[in-house]
């Protein structure tokens, strides 16, 4: 999508990725935002982790390419890895084409729901590109 | 550190690549677009039609004098006397060659136009343009009839490159334009041009060097025409599907030119500095030697990976024209025969790649 975006049904991580919780059981699912994809450029390459991996919040669990480089994705909430997007493998400049839906990285299963109260919503994380 | 921003340089071009869209990067001390729509589609425009390039953060040096050409000799690794110029056409040759130190190390790849009897132009990669001045200036004590000066503020510099790139530059003006490795004068869109026969993509074209404040003009006619900017990120993953070296990269002070697969480029006869040391890499090869590989599977390989036994990854890409990642590297001889097979560690995992002929895109 070529116009910026950032849905507010969204919780949102400084370090430019998206959760959204899928349900009371805790699962949510994962993805990087408008920015980072636009500052990455046409990616090319996922890399997930295996599933039943354990994610840290702020700490990196995967690895996205672009022609141009390599860039780190940055757990927004800690848990266990419940399914991968396989379409990536494919297609993976669906990361740039539909970063919220389509482009989807993988679901988990939060460890720690309390975890939420610390992201941001989609003003306060737009205010943190304003800068 | 990233130098401050308002420290960096920026091309007579600037407001023109703001207002394309471009994304501006620092590179060599210079602010230059790293892109403007995306680096797949600039790579295939340049492949398929024709992509312009603001090259003008490189530099140049003008050697000139009765010993010009005798000083160009000694300071660089081809045969300078196979640079001739044509006093009827005014059009001069290009050579491309290394100059090195005296054990062979790469201080810079170099490319250098004849533009008269005794004057020529030697462009510089920005990032080694004033060490590679102060080598030729320092060589130049012994020449005491040549002049050395540095012409880098004297020109701006536009790559034009793909299968229609001629034909878009021809348009511009009203002849024929140099043959390839050859450069010539032309009044381009109203604008008096150097115009040289050379690019960095694999692909037919020209390189057009004016006047700084004529830079404008002649990238307006040139898109006026179809030319599609193109960044700094197509600009390499070009020059790596052609196997084009890039220094800092492929070419560094701790690798001479016969490692680097560039033995076409050095004519020893000649006595260049560094010849020995060439001599003695051609008679006892060196234990690593610079392939091309592609990945057999999924990843990236990117420079300074590691490959299993030896050797590293000089530069690493995903290939728009060929699909799948490429690269070249840096490998012991017994590995670097068409065919071996690679493993690259990849940030931890190991990945499997092939090696191929150079160039791994040729183009069709």
């Amino acid at each position: 999508m070529a116009q910026d975006s950032y849905p507010e049904e969204l919780l949102y991580h400084p370090e430019h990725d998206w959760a959204r919780i899928d349900d009371e059981q805790g699962h949510a699912t994962l993805g990087i935002t408008w920015f980072a994809q636009d500052a990455l450029g046409e990616v090319v390459f996922f890399d997930p982790p295996a599933i039943g991996t354990t994610l840290t919040k702020d700490s990196s669990y995967a690895e996205i390419e672009s022609v141009k480089a390599v860039s780190d994705v940055i757990a927004p909430l800690s848990g266990e890895i419940v399914e991968v997007n396989g379409g990536l493998s494919e297609n993976p400049e669906l990361v740039n084409e539909d970063p919220y839906g389509e482009g989807w990285l993988v679901k988990v299963r939060m460890s720690d729901a309390s975890e939420r109260g610390q992201l941001l919503d989609a003003a306060a994380y737009r205010a943190t590109l304003a800068g | 550190m990233p130098t401050a921003p308002s420290l960096l340089q920026r091309t007579p071009l600037y407001d023109r690549h703001v207002a394309a869209g471009g994304r501006l990067v620092e590179f060599a001390g210079w602010e230059m677009p790293v892109q403007y729509t995306g680096v797949t589609a600039e790579h295939l425009a340049v492949r398929e039609s024709c992509g312009v390039f603001d090259v003008s953060h490189m530099g140049e040096i003008e050697t000139s004098g009765p010993q010009a050409a005798q000083l160009l000799q000694r300071l660089l690794s081809n045969d300078v006397s196979a640079i001739g110029f044509d006093e009827r056409t005014g059009e001069g040759v290009a050579q491309y060659a290394l100059l090195c130190r005296d054990d062979g190390g790469v201080i810079d790849d170099l490319i250098t136009y004849r533009l008269g009897h005794e004057r020529f132009l030697t462009v510089t990669n920005a990032a080694n343009h004033r060490r590679d001045l102060e080598w030729f200036q320092e060589q130049a004590r012994a020449y005491p009839d040549a002049r050395v000066s540095d012409a880098a503020a004297s020109f701006a510099m536009l790559a034009v490159q793909g299968p229609a790139a001629r034909g878009i530059v021809e348009r511009l003006g009203s002849e024929p334009l140099p043959a390839r490795m050859r450069a010539g004068e032309r009044t381009l869109a109203g604008v008096h041009s150097l115009v040289c026969g050379t690019g960095y993509t694999g692909e037919d074209g020209v390189e057009l060097m004016c006047a700084p404040q004529d830079a404008g003009a002649l990238w307006d006619g040139l898109l006026e025409r179809g030319a599609v900017p193109a960044g700094l990120g197509a600009r390499d993953t070009l020059r790596i599907e052609a196997c084009l070296p890039l220094y800092g990269n492929e070419l560094t002070l701790e690798r001479e030119p016969i490692e680097a697969g560039l033995g076409w480029a050095c004519k020893e006869h000649t006595g260049f500095i560094g010849a020995d040391a060439v001599e003695r890499a051609r008679r006892d090869p060196p234990a690593e030697q610079l392939v091309a590989f592609v990945v057999d599977g999924q990843g990236i390989a990117r420079a300074g990976n590691p490959v299993e036994g030896g050797g590293e990854v000089t530069s690493g890409t995903h290939s728009p024209s060929l699909g799948g990642a490429i690269g070249m590297a840096y490998v012991p001889r017994a590995r670097a025969g068409d065919g071996s097979r690679l493993q690259i560690d990849v940030r931890g995992k190991m990945r499997a790649a092939v090696v191929r002929p150079k160039p791994l895109y040729r183009k069709g």
